[in-house]
């Protein structure tokens, strides 16, 4: 049962600090009912053999029927509590971790390279520009006077500012690896290389061959090429920074598992700039994906399908009509479905209901077992501090000290509200310090537990989204359009994002005169005559 | 009794004389009137045409003078001793209909049963 131990090591521990024998064993078995249940559906994987009706269609050569009456006995179940057994959370975590590793490092490596050797070329070219006649031809050059050195001063805090300007955009973490080329950047760099090349060819061309003396048509030289370099930074920085400021399409992004909406409001993008704003407003926004809130619904689409069974009594018609079969046998099934009275919007209402009212009686016992805990620990003031008598503790001996008294109710909680996976017992403790050091309410502690917070919230194993994939029919570098839809994939769930354009506002102006607020009095008196 | 600005009214009128009771000091003709054309017309709830500024009688007092004479509640008062009351203040038709000089009123009244009963007269014929 080593699966279920890592599983029960929380639910164990608790029984343990509780001295009850008893309780472990009872926690150990609500697990092991839980496994064959479809909460834990991950862990248990059951093979059955596949029913006849898809063979017939594929095999429409073979005259006759063969209906296997043994398959039950046939039947290959393995279930996670088998010796040499993975369940499909250590799978999913192997393979994350093969990824993790090999990773696409060439990939960014290569591009920081290139910009690196790129910001070379560009720094030192004005200073080579400068450097080489007094290299090269130092007898013949005219001597530089003071509007030249004044160049100089110039030429020398362009280069600073430049240089700052390009570390400021260029040169800060990726927040993300895209997995075509950034267009723009590849622009630029393009246009930024075409420009000094051919700066280097006219200064080749005509000043190196021809090996000119006026030294100041040199350095002015030198300073209007700093001087584009600026105007090309002020470009980069529109193109890249400022274009993409003003919304200008609304985007929708639906999770497929359980519905969450979110709307962001962008400007134009790429598809893949777009996708990775959207990722990282994910983590803050969607309350973390829950597997095991999804197990309900699929356990009633089951029982509506396993109600009917279609029996053929005619028998196989020839070669085409095996298609026609099964054609005809799912009509029927529907047929038969929808005729049918079925009962199981009954069973949800009612199993809503008392799931319901169970959460909130669980939820009182933990917020009343939560602030008799709290009111067991007081802080000691500074002067206290000093006249230490004795049983004095820092905040991680004092959640230690206060926690098994609300342990065992706060677990029941998250079992009955199925968070129990988010949580492990360490991760309690460690919040149960943090709130006690900074002062926190009772209510305050309870608050990451009772409401599902956003995936940052908890820690990086819990996520289950990591590893995204951008799904899309349009190219991923082309602009945001309206209508434009994608999808990001990750292993368990996606996100399925539209875009709207936002309307053109046409403002109009009415001009209200202060004076021309007045008022009368509408009476209506009645006379006796 | 649908009113254009700038021609004449035409209606059909009854004509009611109404004999004040002297009650020592008081005058009294026995109803109330709304309207006028300093008053807000959308609440007469009498009126068919909610911008008519008309004169209404408001109230008849049961075995007053004005119910003896013939008055009903919903009246529109068209004339008051050949004084006008289609283009009135409400306190110049108050002032009309209780001078003190005078111990009758004649009164010229329309309302939509007249309208009615003469079309339905002369339809006969």
């Amino acid at each position: 049962m080593d699966t279920e131990s890592t599983y029960s090591g929380y639910s164990y521990y608790s029984g343990r600090s509780r001295g009850s024998h008893r309780h472990g064993e009872r926690s150990r078995d609500r697990h092991k009912s839980r496994s064959k249940e479809s909460s834990r559906s991950e862990k248990s994987v059951t093979i059955n053999a596949p029913p006849a009706e898809p063979l017939l269609g594929e095999q429409s050569v073979r005259g006759e029927e063969v209906q296997d009456d043994n398959w039950g006995e046939t039947t290959t179940a393995v279930t996670g509590t088998s010796e040499h057994s993975l369940s499909q959370e250590d799978i999913v975590r192997i393979s994350k971790d093969l990824d993790d590793s090999v990773g696409l490092d060439c990939k960014r490596y290569l591009n920081v390279a290139l910009s690196v050797i790129l910001g070379l070329v560009v720094l030192l070219t004005p200073l080579a520009f400068l450097i080489l006649p007094h290299l090269l031809w130092p007898d013949r050059l005219r001597a530089c006077g003071t509007a030249c050195e004044g160049l100089f001063i110039s030429v020398a805090f362009k280069l600073l500012i430049l240089l700052l300007a390009v570390w400021a955009l260029f040169f800060r973490p990726p927040r993300a690896g895209l997995p075509r080329i950034f267009v723009f950047r590849a622009l630029l760099a393009t246009l930024v290389l075409l420009f000094v090349l051919s700066y280097w060819l006219f200064y080749g061309v005509r000043i190196l061959d021809s090996q000119d003396e006026d030294y100041q048509g040199i350095v002015q030289y030198a300073v209007s090429l700093v001087d584009a370099l600026l105007f090309i930074h002020y470009l980069a920085i529109v193109l890249l920074e400022l274009r993409q400021l003003q919304p200008f399409f609304s985007l929708c992004v639906t999770r497929s598992t359980d519905g969450a909406t979110q709307h962001y409001n962008l400007g134009q993008l790429s598809i893949q700039r777009a996708a990775v704003v959207i990722l990282e407003n994910y983590y803050k926004d969607f309350p973390v994906h829950n597997p095991a809130m999804l197990t309900a619904s699929k356990s009633r689409a089951a029982k509506h399908l396993a109600g009917l069974k279609v029996y053929n009594v005619d028998g196989p018609g020839g070669n085409n009509a095996a298609a026609g079969i099964a054609q005809s046998q799912s009509r029927a099934m529907i047929a038969a479905a929808a005729r049918r009275r079925d009962s199981s919007h009954n069973e949800l209402y009612y199993e809503e209901a008392e799931h319901e009212r169970r959460v909130r009686k669980r939820r009182a016992r933990l917020v009343v077992a939560v602030e008799e805990a709290f009111t067991h620990i007081c802080r000691m003031q500074e002067e206290e501090q000093k006249k230490a008598s004795g049983d004095v503790m820092d905040p991680r001996e004092a959640a230690q000290a206060i926690f098994p008294s609300m342990a065992r109710a706060l677990q029941k909680y998250l079992r009955t509200t199925r968070q129990q996976h988010l949580h492990s017992m360490e991760s309690i403790q460690q919040h149960l310090a943090f709130c006690i050091t900074n002062n926190m309410t009772p209510k305050a502690f309870l608050e990451s537990y009772l409401t599902t917070g956003p995936t940052l919230q908890y820690g990086k194993d819990r996520w289950l989204a990591r590893q995204w994939t951008l799904i899309s029919e349009a190219s991923v570098t082309s602009g945001l359009n309206d209508g434009t839809i994608f999808l990001l994939k990750c292993i368990d769930f996606s996100l399925v994002v539209t875009t709207k354009k936002i309307p053109y506002i046409q403002l109009a102006e009415e001009f209200i005169d202060p004076k021309s607020h007045k008022f009368v009095l509408r009476l209506q008196s009645e006379t006796s005559v | 009794m649908s009113f254009i600005p700038g021609q004449p009214v035409s209606t059909v009128v009854q004509r009611i004389e109404i004999h004040k009771l002297r009650d020592g000091d008081n005058v009294i003709l026995g109803f109330s009137i709304g309207g006028g054309i300093d008053q807000d017309p959308s609440q007469n709830p009498f009126s068919e045409d909610k911008t008519d500024k008309g004169i209404y009688v408001t109230r008849v007092s049961k075995g007053g003078p004005a119910e003896v004479a013939g008055l009903r509640m919903g009246d529109r008062i068209m004339q008051v001793n050949g004084w006008d009351m289609t283009m009135v203040t409400h306190d110049q038709a108050r002032k009309k209909l209780t001078k003190k000089n005078e111990d009758v009123v004649r009164l010229l009244v329309t309302r939509k049963t007249l309208e009615d009963a003469v079309r339905q007269s002369m339809m006969q014929h």
